[in-house]
């Protein structure tokens, strides 16, 4: 991948609510030009925070936001003329048409009018139909639907998509992949927040994950996933050690449980697992077991691990 | 990787429009609240004090009762409609939480406030002229400086609707939203000459009146009427300019601290 100039840079990014709540310590991420970038945290960790802020909504308290190189207080009218949100909350103008709200939102990026635009932006997000019904005749998916055609109605090169499936039906969260990734395909990148692990998985390019307000591991997917493809076989032993034999320094072993267990972690996309060969040095060192089982880290324990080694 | 035509433009008035019309939208969709609702109310006094009792009482500096009571009648719903439309507006985006989307877009305060502020002004002087319009079924007027008149009653309008925004971004419930409007404007509008010349007050009373703001709009306006005013038109259109002025600043202030926006 040829070295790019990220699209967004946050550095030593804080935020301090008046209540003395500290949402966001100090926070440094640089999304990448046309990624899709996925922020992962539990409820509460800032991730909302975060977006409201590079967004305009939120003023920070320390720290610089730049969106396509243009500062995000300094030059706001370049930075945010850039940038999409579609915010968690259902907030819609409930007299509204369809047509007419989405044309609002063009016009307010001061984008020239063109129907032609929102006819297309309608029929993606199949709202076509529904194009001159009030806003509070639709259903609840209808008008995220509606705040999604909002968030693009100016053509943003960044989408933010905070909780987009939060609450959604299987249909939908479908018909909303399959957008992101036609929007990626388009150059737009797009950075969306879940605290579904499953999500972060099947969509993002690179991982982010935030909890108390800092960022603690930024990844790329696939390393990830080379992580979560780690397992760990533990063998009870019938009788417990002291020490492991030297014969066996060459395995990636621990000695876990008072010297009850050996804990061999080892990697399944490896050609060879190694498996075979530590039994049988095993037996060979005289060390009997009564059972065995292995286990999967996810990238839920990865997560869960990672936000519990900060507390 | 930015090209000439992103550049965003120095003044983004696509946005002035888009609210603009998303507030005359939402006006022309209640015309009951929104028109004939206060027409008919003010239309009311005119029946009453102009027609009925307006009849038996004396003039007032010439001019018959039910006539010198209209200027002041037009102020007094000038200023609740201009409060009450523009205070609404702002409120109620940040009540429904679609505030987001204005905070969002590559709009400057003033920008944002110039779509709300043109469009609660535009509806309280379209409302004052309707009233004005029926006012002479009811009692004969005349009007010396037309001019002048719509002047005081843009500028009332602007000035009140900017009292409106700063209102509506300060209230953080429908109580509040009421509080100001009702509790304080509508008492300085009835106490500020809309049916009486303050000259008629004792003398203590008339200076107290001299702290009420609203003496001088209703004061300057019913001047451009009938010619005659309780306080010299200069002295009107200053202290008109002048809350004018603070409201601007203070609405600077509110947006550019985001004060009870952005926090």
């Amino acid at each position: 991948m040829p070295a790019m100039s990220p699209i967004i840079s946050v550095s030593g990014l804080s935020k301090t609510y008046a209540s003395g709540f500290q949402a966001l310590k100090t926070v440094d991420l640089e999304i990448r030009q046309g990624e899709i970038f996925a922020l992962l945290g539990p409820n509460g960790a800032g991730k909302t925070t975060l977006i409201s802020i590079i967004c305009g909504l939120v003023n920070p308290s320390t720290g610089t936001v730049k969106a396509d190189g243009h500062d995000i207080v300094t030059d706001y009218r370049a930075a945010r003329a850039k940038i999409g949100l579609v915010p968690q909350e259902l907030t819609t103008d409930a007299f509204e048409t369809v047509r007419a709200t989405v044309s609002f939102s063009r016009g307010l990026f001061g984008k020239r009018k063109d129907p032609d635009l929102v006819e297309r932006v309608l029929k993606d997000l199949s709202l076509w139909d529904k194009r001159d019904t009030q806003i509070r005749r639709l259903s609840g998916g209808m008008k995220r639907r509606v705040m999604i055609a909002k968030a693009l109605a100016h053509e943003p090169r960044i989408l933010f998509l905070d909780e987009p499936t939060a609450g959604v039906d299987v249909e939908l969260r479908q018909d909303m992949w399959q957008l992101v990734r036609r929007l990626r395909e388009s150059g737009v990148t797009i950075i969306l927040t879940t605290h579904y692990i499953e999500e972060a998985e099947e969509m993002a390019d690179r991982v982010g994950v935030i909890s108390k307000g800092e960022i603690i591991l930024v990844e790329d997917k696939t390393e990830l996933m080379r992580k979560l493809g780690r397992k760990q076989l533990t063998l009870s032993l019938q009788a417990p050690l002291a020490a492991l034999p030297e014969s066996l320094a060459g395995y990636d072993l621990i000695l876990a449980a008072g010297g009850d267990e050996i804990v061999f972690t080892y990697d399944t996309k490896a050609e060879r697992t190694g498996i075979t060969a530590l039994l049988q040095a095993l037996g060979e060192a005289g060390i009997r077991f009564r059972d065995l089982n292995t286990s999967q880290s996810s990238l839920e324990d990865i997560f869960v691990s990672l936000v519990r080694g900060r507390s | 990787m930015t090209s000439v035509s992103d550049a965003p433009p120095a003044f983004n008035g696509r946005a002035i429009a888009a609210i603009y019309r998303f507030e005359m939208a939402r006006t022309l969709r209640t015309p009951l609240q929104s028109v004939v609702s206060p027409v008919l109310s003010t239309s009311l006094y005119f029946v009453v004090f102009g027609a009925a009792i307006g009849s038996r009482m004396q003039e007032i500096d010439g001019i018959a009762y039910g006539a010198f009571i209209v200027p002041g009648l037009i102020m007094l719903t000038l200023l609740t409609q201009s409060i009450a439309n523009a205070s609404f507006a702002i409120y109620f985006p940040k009540f429904t939480g679609t505030i987001y989307e204005l905070l969002s877009a590559p709009v400057a305060w003033w920008e944002v406030v110039l779509g709300y502020v043109g469009a609660a002004a535009t509806k309280s002087v379209v409302l004052g002229l309707i009233i004005l319009l029926t006012a002479t079924f009811f009692v004969p007027l005349r009007i010396e400086h037309p001019f002048w008149m719509l002047l005081f009653l843009v500028l009332t309008a602007v000035t009140f609707s900017l009292f409106g925004v700063i209102i509506g971004i300060w209230a953080d419930g429908f109580e509040r939203l009421q509080v100001v409007p009702l509790l304080v404007v509508t008492p300085l509008a009835f106490l500020g000459g809309s049916f009486y010349s303050i000259d008629m007050l004792p003398p203590l009373w008339r200076t107290v009146a001299l702290f009420n703001p609203v003496v001088y709009l209703i004061s300057g306006f019913r001047w451009s009427f009938f010619g005659v005013a309780d306080v010299g038109v200069g002295v009107s259109l200053g202290m008109t300019l002048a809350f004018l002025l603070v409201c601007i600043v203070a609405t600077g202030w509110i947006f550019r601290t985001g004060y009870r926006l952005k926090n």
